[in-house]
């Protein structure tokens, strides 16, 4: 999927402090039948968000106009289950560009960064510093910068360094996708099936 | 000691790296691709967008499972989204020349019990689906994942993936296990003890005499909950077991190709000495009949025990609570005596054929519990036809059960077979995530024979209680 550029990113947070928040809960698997990647942004969180008659939950934080921005702050072991890209594709369609947790399920970190998401990863000390700041003051702001691979609460200051291949900032600091690059080398690819009796 | 020795999983990845990108992921090839109605439309558009071609149609296979009615399939699909994205699958299949077994075809199933019962796994391979159980292909020594839509795209593209290689973890049950004790309660005992990200970022594999012992059916139940730990997949080396499974089924390899492909799987086991990452020792008369009391598969716990107190666990005790409340249960409750609602045999975990011959040893001369709803779902139209030709159908039918049409069903409730909110289910699936199996659905997690206790006591029982 083509998405925008990922170079750096400052905004306010929402912040969602739960653990082992679950690809079932960022999107419900009966949202999954669309045939277009479209409208997923509105489901995002469903049953969360919404009470069954569809009237928003007022205590979900997506509910909560005192909290916006680009940037999703969850819990420890964000996006486990299952490997719907639905999720990542949800939260980037929602409008969030950059997801801020302690640990992340590994096809979510994928799918998200495929999806033009920034993941980062961050200690379990700064996470705490982040959420206790909303706390204080929701209009906070982090800034993530991808080039220097840093976030810092502009607030305090307090700063830390986030791990990222060289190879996925690339693309994301491009918005270019794993495809263009496997396009690219066809030819070598086709020669490997050669070796492969399948 | 030489630095030749490899693990399975490094024989098996190692063979399949087309390019090494430097501080980045591997170009991985994949031998065989499985795609279903839900997550392949949007890849099939990406490609008509960026006007490519799938490179060999003939290494992908399609099949319709995720959101199919399991009554009267024969009749048009009522919901118009599934419908719309059941066509869409036949029609990208066409397009592509890639196999599409839809509905009512004799070989319509769930994918990862279509795959293996078809003789399209196979040792040695590399499996990716959009579907994080595609680990269960593992069964079979092959590398099998769950991807994204994007990788789905990229399959289908070039038929490759940009993986970077994840480390390797071996856990090991020895021993024997005790009575009703199944491979569903050995996956259940061990994902509670690594809890669901104890493995996040390995590939698993399973060792010792448990899983030599095993069938290959028990084999694809434990590596298919590999994903409910956290890690990519899990594998166990193929064997004698293996080989008999797979000879003569529809796509083996047959005469001089089965000779030779015999050879070659026979290399494919871990090196005395190889190296891993991480390392686990589990005593198999540890384990009895498991059940989770909570909302992720990781809160399991022994049938005959207490539900633990979150203060003799780690992790957050919000969570934990907030856990707890939605399935209505106290720390320190019984699970034994608990009032089931629904039944749920089926799913890629439970839905084979020795799952159903469990499932009826329990009922044969027994009544289903009236207050029960029980869906009884087939994995496949192969297993169907087994269940017919065993018997096992005459023993549901007298116990008062139903059988339905294969398909996902209540694994993942995308059609009708929801469990109301507030309800209580016994599953054979792999998750009991909040809403999982219907908006406020409350699951338990367990094997076939304590999905039929519930069936027919309506209350978690212990099997052991049940059987010989
Ligand atoms: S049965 Fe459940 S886990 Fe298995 S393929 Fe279907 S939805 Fe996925």
């Amino acid at each position: 999927m083509a998405y925008d550029k990922f170079i750096s990113l400052k905004s306010t947070m929402v912040p969602l402090p739960i653990e082992n928040v679950d690809t079932d809960q960022i999107i419900p698997a009966r949202f999954l039948k669309a045939t277009k990647r479209e409208g997923f942004g509105d489901n995002l969180f469903r049953d969360w968000r919404y009470n069954p008659d569809n009237t928003p939950k007022e205590d979900f934080v997506l509910n909560n106009s005192v909290y916006s921005g680009k940037i999703l702050v969850g819990g420890r072991n964000f996006g486990s289950g299952s490997s719907r890209e639905h999720a990542a594709c949800a939260i980037y369609d929602y409008g969030f560009r950059c997801v801020v947790s302690s640990f992340f399920a590994d096809i979510f970190k994928n799918n998200a960064i495929n999806m033009g998401i920034l993941p980062v990863q961050v200690s379990p000390g700064f996470l705490d510093e982040i959420f206790s700041i909303i706390e204080k003051d929701p209009s906070s702001e982090l800034e993530v910068s991808l080039t220097d691979q840093t976030i810092t609460i502009l607030s305090t200051g307090s700063r830390e360094n986030f791990e990222m291949n060289s190879y996925k900032k690339n693309n994301l600091m491009n918005g270019f996708d794993d495809i263009d690059y496997l396009q690219s080398m066809k030819s070598e690819i086709l020669e490997f099936a050669k070796t492969r009796a399948i | 000691m030489s630095f030749d020795q490899k693990t399975l999983f490094d024989k098996v990845w190692d063979a399949h790296v087309v390019r090494k990108i430097e501080d980045g992921p591997d170009v991985f090839f994949i031998d065989r691709h499985f795609i279903h109605e839900v997550t392949s439309p949007v890849a099939f558009l990406g490609l008509e967008s960026r006007g490519i071609d799938v490179i060999f149609p003939e290494h992908t296979f399609a099949t319709a499972d995720h959101n199919t009615p399991t009554i009267n399939q024969h009749l048009p699909v009522q919901d118009p989204l599934s419908a719309n994205q059941l066509k869409a699958l036949e029609q990208n299949s066409a397009k592509y020349g890639i196999s599409h077994w839809g509905l009512g075809n004799p070989k319509n199933g769930i994918v990862h019990v279509v795959g293996p019962e078809n003789g399209i796994t196979l040792p040695g391979m590399t499996i990716v689906c959009g579907d994080s159980h595609t680990s269960t292909h593992g069964a079979f020594g092959a590398i099998a994942f769950g991807i994204g839509t994007s990788e789905v795209e990229m399959v289908l593209s070039s038929q490759c993936i940009m993986q970077p290689k994840p480390k390797k973890m071996r856990i090991n049950v020895n021993g024997t296990l005790g009575k009703a004790v199944t491979p569903k309660d050995v996956t259940l005992y061990i994902i509670s003890k690594l809890t669901t990200a104890g493995a996040t970022g390995y590939f698993v594999e399973y060792a010792g005499d448990v899983f030599e012992k095993m069938s290959m059916e028990g084999r694809m139940t434990v590596c298919n909950m590999s994903i409910e730990m956290g890690a990519r997949g899990g594998m166990i080396a193929p064997d004698q077991i293996t080989f008999d499974y797979i000879k003569g089924r529809e796509m083996a390899p047959k005469g001089d190709a089965w000779v030779s492909s015999l050879a070659n799987w026979k290399s494919l086991k871990t090196d005395e000495g190889a190296k891993f990452d991480k390392e686990y020792y589990f005593v198999a008369s540890d384990i009895e009949p498991m059940i989770t009391y909570g909302t992720n598969p990781g809160m399991g716990m022994g049938i005959s025990q207490l539900i633990p107190k979150a203060s003799d666990l780690s992790g957050g005790t919000a969570t934990y609570d907030k856990s707890l409340a939605y399935m209505g249960f106290d720390e320190e409750d019984r699970m034994i005596g608990k009032k089931v609602d629904y039944v749920f045999i089926g799913s890629c975990t439970n839905g084979r054929i020795e799952d159903f011959r469990a499932f009826a040893s329990v009922i044969k001369g027994r009544k289903k519990a009236d207050h029960v709803t029980a869906w009884i779902v087939p994995g496949s139209h192969i297993v169907e036809e087994q269940i017919k030709a065993e018997g096992i159908l005459d023993i549901l039918t007298e116990a008062g059960f139903l059988l339905r049409q294969p398909g996902c069903s209540a694994c993942l409730a995308m059609n009708d077979d929801k469990v109301p909110p507030g309800k209580y289910a016994v599953s054979t699936s792999n998750r009991n995530f909040e809403g999982r199996q219907g908006p406020g659905s409350r699951t338990m997690l367990a094997s076939p024979l304590v999905a039929a206790a519930a069936a027919v006591t309506g209350y978690v029982t212990d099997p052991r209680e049940l059987i010989q």
